[in-house]
């Protein structure tokens, strides 16, 4: 087990930066997840911890010592990959073996680590077959099994459930928290879907276009992002962003006219700097903070377009007189033609022009 | 099974109309080499046309035998074939792994260098080659010269290089990540899941050599250095063409080709057509 530091880390391939500059602390046995759209270079922030692409500039240390020119075999890591890339060539038991047989380790200490890979992810019984005769949940069971016999300090995943159909999906994400629990080791998780990593994750990382927007625990980022990026991406369905301008500051805070809701009036506290008088801003809602009209702070009136009922739950995709679409969930609804709703300011989070966000 | 359409059943009648007259056009030749190999002198030159096998195809060999020394010519052959080209597939596919696999500085300029020899025809390299191997390096008449000049081959650095290319990196990434060395990820990774590749190639390059006849008829000036084309081209002489001893032994270096590419013709045609489609 080990703890992660990357100081400052930055790559370029060529002249192109792909990472600007990341600070990150991993504490040993922490469960981290990477997560940003893609191009956001979470995986060539991950490839680096393995020793795969070199860094640029700056530094990364695991379990204290500097790694950034040390093998990724001497790195103490091992890595699951999105593809599986299993060696289509050789059974289960020749691939869970491969890198200790082709490094010489003891034959007998190979036979023991495999026999506990294969308990651990119940894959005992397929040792014998080869990758093409494994469905995609056994394959992705044999991959972590590989990474297992290692007994490495740090796991590292490359988006490792992207290739499965939605159910396996949720086993085996299921079976990665329950890894992570068995093993106590560090793990790095990258993945593009919110969802694995709000499941996951003792502490998500949030990219973007290489740079590291918000590093927290995922209700963390869930209920006081820092931008306008992190309240969007973390949450399913995403966050609403309603615009509006400042038409009145005050030393409590600004008071906001909503676009399209002429009247509509929404007086948002500050303890921070305010805004200028009229410059624009938005304002975010997640869609099940938005209230039945009259018992919020702002009552908009929306065209509804489509409802989805999920049994416990139904969302509403409607729309703001300026046009901007909604997603609002509600415990029951009615496919009305037009709904009143309400936005409340304790539950509502303000953004200005930068998209940074104000307190 | 869907049983197939009348109208599949005329069209397949019909691509085999069109097909059969044209695998007899191709056919005959080879034919006609066997039953030339098979008449006396006098039936190869006779007034009609004989289109069916005699029974002199032994006479026909011993006269082949003790005119060029056949049996060892062949054995030559197969000794520079075989050499060739396990050293030629061990060569081009390193080379294409490292085409493949590495950034290195000037891989561009190696890669159009070794795309432009395949402009150059043959005979502009063969003379300086001759010069190098048989006047600087003094190595005429040898197996050597026989086997190593030719190695390099640019066409099957590029097939390989384009095998290697199209299987995912992330297996060799993975094997990397596990402290596997990087000759070790070629040889128990990268070649085995390039074995259809690796078969083609071995065909090609065998037949390559096998064919050779030019470079070994160059470099080696004594009888008992010829391969067996050179053997057969020795029995054309100014005054003399003994046409039964040259059918025979073109027939004894044809067999054992068509039965080794019609066995292994599965491996040949996946490798080749490897990467086509998904």
């Amino acid at each position: 087990m080990a703890a992660v530091s990357l100081n400052n880390v930055v790559k370029k391939f060529g002249s192109l930066p792909v990472v600007h500059g990341a600070s990150l602390e991993i504490a040993d046995g922490e469960f981290v997840v990477f997560v940003g759209p893609s191009g956001c270079g979470k995986s060539t922030l991950l490839r680096m911890i393995a020793g795969l692409e070199d860094i640029t500039d700056g530094e990364i240390v695991i379990g204290g010592k500097v790694v950034n020119d040390v093998e990724p075999a001497e790195r103490g890591i091992a890595m699951v990959f999105q593809s599986y890339a299993l060696y289509p060539h050789m059974t289960v038991e020749q691939n869970l073996s491969f890198g200790l047989r082709m490094t010489g380790n003891d034959k007998a200490d190979t036979q023991r680590r495999v026999s506990r890979a294969a308990d651990i992810l119940r894959i005992s019984e397929l040792m014998q077959r080869r990758p093409r005769q494994l469905s995609g949940g056994q394959r992705q069971r044999v991959a972590i099994g590989r990474a297992i016999v290692r007994n490495p300090q740090v796991f590292l995943f490359d988006e490792p459930l992207s290739n499965l159909d939605a159910e396996l999906r949720v086993q085996m994400r299921v079976e990665i928290a329950r890894l992570h629990k068995e093993l106590g080791v560090t793990m790095i998780y990258v993945t593009h879907d919110q969802t694995e990593a709000m499941t996951l994750a003792d502490k998500i990382v949030v990219l973007r276009a290489g740079n590291i927007e918000q590093i927290g625990r995922p209700l963390d980022l869930y209920y006081d992002p820092d931008n306008q990026f992190v309240a969007g991406f973390v949450g399913s369905p995403k966050m609403n962003f309603i615009r509006g301008h400042v038409v009145e500051r005050n030393d409590k805070g600004v008071i906001l006219e909503l676009a399209g809701e002429d009247g509509t009036r929404l007086a948002q506290p500050l303890t921070g700097p305010a805004p200028e008088l009229g410059s624009h801003v938005t304002v975010g809602v997640r869609p099940e903070h938005f209230g039945d009209a009259g018992k919020g702070d702002a009552d908009l009136t929306v065209s509804v377009d489509v409802v989805e009922h999920l049994g416990g739950t139904s969302f509403v995709y409607a729309a703001t007189a300026a046009g901007e679409e909604l997603v609002i969930q509600r415990d029951a609804a009615t496919a009305a033609d037009a709904a009143e709703i309400t936005v409340s300011i304790r539950k509502s989070y303000l953004f200005d022009e930068k998209g940074l966000r104000l307190r | 099974m869907r049983s197939k359409s009348s109208a599949e059943r005329r069209r397949g009648i019909a691509l085999h109309a069109a097909l059969f007259p044209l695998a007899l056009i191709w056919l005959f030749p080879l034919w006609m080499m066997f039953v030339f190999s098979t008449l006396p002198e006098n039936g190869i030159f006779s007034r009609d046309i004989i289109l069916t096998p005699s029974d002199q195809f032994v006479e026909n060999f011993n006269l082949l035998e003790s005119d060029t020394g056949f049996i060892r010519a062949t054995t030559i052959s197969i000794l520079v074939a075989a050499a060739y080209t396990v050293l030629s597939v061990a060569l081009t596919s390193m080379a294409g792994w490292s085409l493949a696999c590495y950034r290195f500085a000037g891989k561009g300029v190696v890669l159009a260098t070794i795309l432009g020899t395949l402009t150059l025809p043959y005979f502009v390299v063969v003379i300086p080659q001759f010069i190098m191997v048989a006047r600087d390096f003094g190595l005429h008449n040898t197996l050597f010269a026989l086997i190593v000049p030719p190695l390099f081959n640019s066409l099957g650095v590029l097939f390989m290089r384009q095998t290697f290319s199209m299987m995912p990196h992330e297996l060799f990434d993975a094997a990397r990540v596990e402290g596997v060395k990087e000759w070790r990820i070629f040889l128990f990774i990268g070649l085995p899941l390039a074995r259809p590749a690796v078969a083609a190639l071995s065909i090609i390059l065998f037949l390559h050599s096998w064919n050779n006849y030019l470079w070994p008829l160059l470099i080696n000036s004594k009888p008992a250095m010829m391969t067996a084309p050179v053997a057969l081209g020795s029995l054309i002489g100014l005054t003399k063409v003994s046409w039964g001893g040259i059918m025979t032994g073109a027939v004894m270096l044809t067999a054992p080709m068509l039965v080794l590419f019609v066995a292994l013709q599965r491996h040949f045609v996946a490798g080749i057509s490897a990467g086509a489609v998904k």
